[in-house]
């Protein structure tokens, strides 16, 4: 219980001292960093809610150890916007309404942002797989993917533009 | 809804106004101008509401503060369906202010009026009008004010976005902020102001984004659990394996050694509280215990011939929900006849929000943060649990992470609220995905016995139907039929059925149960009819609305059906919701083999009365098909003897992106009628639509949901024993 972990959050340095060694990374973010965005859910990594970046891979943070982060890099829903500007993802979500009740949203957003970090053109079938551990009770898988397309073309645009 | 709202002073100060005569509220609005409304739903339990001391002639009002904002204050709440936008644009039609300038403060007890709850597609239909009709008091108010400051008449006045002119003096020009400013206006919404006619409506009609994405996007939004109270402390329950278990030993000594672990033990309720969750749940695994489980012998398999036994027995004798004509009669002139019962299994609600509440007492008040959609209910669970007069007991519902009927009771608000004051700290109870599986108040098992008669002009002649348990929504027959009886024994909640666990209203109550079981029959009749199914709903259909409806999606669909079983998997079904007429045409794809099924389009219309967001009702209309993929085909709880032994998502699977079928939506106008509900009609259509498509299909016909593989193979083999 007296270990030290140290690790970037959101590109912020973190320092953690004396956190219990089997602590998920979900309860280290929710309770001792009060980051509510990674949400609480199923609890055992079936639904996706608590979904955080770890290195850029999709992670369920509720099954993931918080000692397992050491020196690594964590994105959280809180991590994606910059300078107060949202990023494309966000903004396809709320353009194209890819989201009803938003319990599942901050988990469906970075898993997508995954996606398109390793694959800027994903085929349609290639954004369903991706995406089909993150579950939304709601029913918005298909405006989900939507945003999830358009969001890519537009970042495909702005990478283009902006080279040339 | 609005956390920033909720807490600035002003709005504190009349946070106990509740507690008060109406004369001190009023005094305690402040400045601005106040409109007081009430909705439909005032009537609705009048004693509640008068033994508690709330005001009895409105439930909602709407306020033009100084600064300009137009707040309206509603108990309503915000789980995904959208109000949060629906009801601000049609304030802001008829007020003429921007939808931008409209906040919408939902939920909270101290701010907002009572109100029964959020469900069965009422708000907009319900709490709409009388909103609008208090905009348009509001603006009207506003306009004599500036009548006045410019001395010229009302009509010569004009008014966009909040800003008054004169027509003739375009430069003498006032904004609501300036006449609300040191204006202390209240008024009672007694008469109806005229309304803007449709043509002239610029905001309300219009595709609107949902007015809570931006929160939901970057993580800003709060839900229960995100509550933080300094000094808290998460809460984790011992439950029984089983419902109707026993506790008979307990240890809690190796818990009791976890520092900074709080153990409670209070009659039923044991809990291990510290103020990290994962350890109170660590706590709690180390607790010893034993149950005494009685065994009542029911599971998932014998519980349709448990109900039956139920209602020969143990019920009340059926209520006749609606009779015409003589069944005799009927019969005598039926050529063919057609006997069948439907059957479905208990279904769970599965937000992907758990329950969830915080409470916080404070001397001889509390406050409640809940994922609830009854706050006024929590209110009153929660007073009771504390022993405190309701009014002394505050519930905030910050976002609610859906509900779909499954929050309606507040357990987890009670829980909460005894643990706070048995520790005297603040206290979070979040049930876990078990525990939310484990207390669902479940969409009933419930079954559905069908006699019907075709006549020899393939006209249905009469109609012979009994429901066990459903509830009797949407059982009322649409299609002209001489001569019917619908009978209906126990309701969908409640201690009717002798269900072995808790059962309550789910998305469309009863309605999703009566329509597979029509639509399915309505199915049967023209096969034998020798007509498509299409056809033959048209022929025996008199109502026009339903008719346009039905044709609206035939024609989007744009496929030929063909008497079934034609092979291809299409499928039909239409009904009507309390005000809303939808149909849908689906195609599946099915695997005899396997006895797995893929939906591959869905093409549904409905006609919803006058269209507010149109985004919003195809929103609800994808959501209902969406989450309708499930109850057809894998939900279905499994259980015996008390023990739930679906726990998560693992074995009980509910939709996911790979199985998303082409959606298509067709909005059928119809400004004639009243807004009307959008949550739930779609999904009331999934089981009996996709049934026909199975039948279409496969040949099998399936008369119990879900269409599980196995159960698909059984069908197929029936019917090959039957060639």
């Amino acid at each position: 219980m007296t270990n030290s972990i140290h690790f970037m959050l959101n590109g912020k340095n973190v320092r953690l001292e004396g956190k219990a060694d089997d602590r998920m990374l979900l309860w280290t973010l929710r309770n001792d960093l009060n980051l509510t965005g990674a949400k609480f859910s199923c609890g055992e990594g079936f639904c996706g809610a608590c979904t955080v970046l770890v290195n850029q891979e999709p992670v369920k943070s509720c099954q993931y150890p918080l000692k397992d982060v050491e020196g690594k890099h964590v994105l959280t829903i809180e991590g994606l916007s910059q300078n107060g500007e949202m990023h494309p993802l966000q903004s396809a979500f709320i353009q194209h309404n890819a989201l009803q009740c938003g319990f599942c949203t901050p988990g469906m957003i970075l898993t997508a942002y995954s996606l398109l970090q390793k694959n800027p053109h994903p085929t349609e079938k290639e954004i369903l797989e991706a995406m089909e551990d993150n579950l939304c009770r709601c029913g918005a898988y298909n405006r989900i993917i939507q945003a999830i397309t358009a969001a890519a073309r537009a970042m495909n645009q702005t990478f283009n533009g902006g080279r040339a | 809804m609005k956390a920033d709202n909720i807490t600035g002073p002003e709005k504190l100060a009349h946070a106990e106004a509740f507690s008060m005569d109406r004369r001190e509220f009023i005094k305690l609005l402040g400045s601005g101008i106040v409109i007081f409304f009430s909705t439909g739903d005032i009537d609705l339990l009048p004693q509640a509401r008068r033994s508690r001391g709330y005001p009895e002639d409105f439930n909602a009002y709407l306020r033009i503060g100084e600064d300009g904002r137009v707040t309206c204050f509603s108990a309503k709440i915000e789980m995904g369906q959208g109000i949060i936008t629906s009801l601000a644009q049609m304030l802001a039609e008829e007020l003429d202010v921007s939808l931008a300038s409209v906040d919408m403060v939902m939920g909270d007890t101290a701010l907002c009026p009572w109100d029964s709850g959020t469900f069965g597609s009422l708000s907009t239909k319900v709490f709409g009008p009388p909103l609008r009709q208090a905009a348009a008091e509001a603006r009207a108010v506003l306009l004599q004010l500036a009548a006045e400051k410019f001395q010229k008449p009302v009509k010569n006045l004009t008014v966009k976005e909040g800003v008054i002119w004169v027509k003739s003096t375009p430069q003498d020009k006032i904004t609501y902020a300036q006449l609300a400013q040191g204006k202390s206006i209240q008024r009672h919404l007694s008469q109806k102001p005229p309304l803007k006619a449709l043509k002239e409506h610029r905001i309300s009609g219009l595709a609107t984004h949902r007015t809570d994405s931006r929160e939901k996007v970057t993580g800003e939004a709060r839900f229960a659990g995100d509550i933080r109270v300094p000094g808290m402390l998460y809460a984790r329950i011992l439950r029984p394996p089983a419902h109707g278990a026993k506790m008979i030993k307990l240890d809690t000594s190796e818990t009791e050694k976890i520092k900074g672990a709080q153990v409670i033990q209070d009659n039923d309720l044991v809990a291990v509280l510290h103020e990290c969750r994962d350890i109170a749940e660590m706590g709690l695994s180390r607790i010893k215990v034993q149950f005494d489980t009685p065994l009542d012998g029911l599971n998932n398999t014998n519980i349709f011939s448990h109900l039956r036994k139920s209602a020969s027995e143990g019920e009340a004798a059926p209520v006749t929900v609606t009779e015409a004509g003589n069944l005799e009669t009927g019969k005598s002139e039926a050529v063919h006849t057609f006997n069948a019962a439907y059957k479905n299994h208990y279904v769970a609600h599965a937000p992907q929000e758990n329950h969830t509440a915080v409470v916080q007492i404070e001397g001889d008040k509390a406050t409640v943060w809940a994922s609830t959609q009854a706050p006024f209910r929590a209110q009153t669970d929660a007073a009771t649990a504390l022993g405190f007069p309701p009014e002394k007991v505050r519930v905030i519902t910050p976002f609610v992470g859906g509900g779909f009927g499954g929050k309606t009771r507040n357990q987890q608000v009670t829980e909460a609220a005894r643990l706070a004051k048995l520790t005297g700290k603040p206290v979070q109870v979040a049930w876990s995905r078990k525990e939310e599986f484990f207390y669902d108040t479940f969409r009933p098992a419930a079954i559905v016995d069908i006699q019907s008669g075709l006549n020899k002009d393939n006209k249905i002649i009469f109609w012979d139907y009994r429901i066990l348990f459903a509830g009797d929504r949407s059982s009322q027959p649409f299609y002209a039929i001489p001569h019917h009886r619908v009978l209906s024994t126990g309701r969908w909640g409640g201690r009717s059925g002798g269900h072995p666990f808790g059962v309550g209203a789910w998305r469309g109550p009863g309605s999703n149960t009566n329509v597979f079981a029509i639509e399915s029959q309505i199915d049967i009749m023209a096969e034998k009819a020798g007509m498509d199914p299409l056809e033959f709903r048209l022929y025996n259909l008199k109502d026009a609305r339903m008719k346009r409806v039905l044709q609206a999606a035939a024609d989007k669909f744009d496929r030929p059906l063909a008497k079934a079983p034609s092979g291809r998997g299409y499928g039909v079904a239409c009904t009507d919701y309390r005000g809303t007429y939808v149909a849908a045409l689906a195609e599946v794809q099915a695997d005899a083999n396997k006895g797995e099924i893929r939906v591959k389009r869905v093409v549904c219309a409905q006609d919803t009365g006058e269209i507010i967001n149109p985004e919003g009702i195809r929103m609800q209309i994808e959501g209902c098909i969406t989450m309708g993929l499930g109850y057809p085909f894998t939900e279905e709880i499994r259980f015996t003897n008390g023990k739930i032994l679906d726990e998560n998502f693992d074995t009980y699977e509910i939709p996911r992106f790979s199985w998303l079928p082409k959606i298509e939506t067709v909005l059928v106008d119809n400004p004639e009628v009243p807004p009307q509900g959008c949550g739930e009609p779609a999904i009331t259509l999934m089981g009996g639509l996709l049934a026909n498509a199975v039948y279409d299909a496969l040949g099998a016909r399936l008369f119990e949901l879900p269409m599980t593989p196995s159960r698909i193979k059984a069908a197929l083999a029936t019917k090959k024993n039957r060639n």
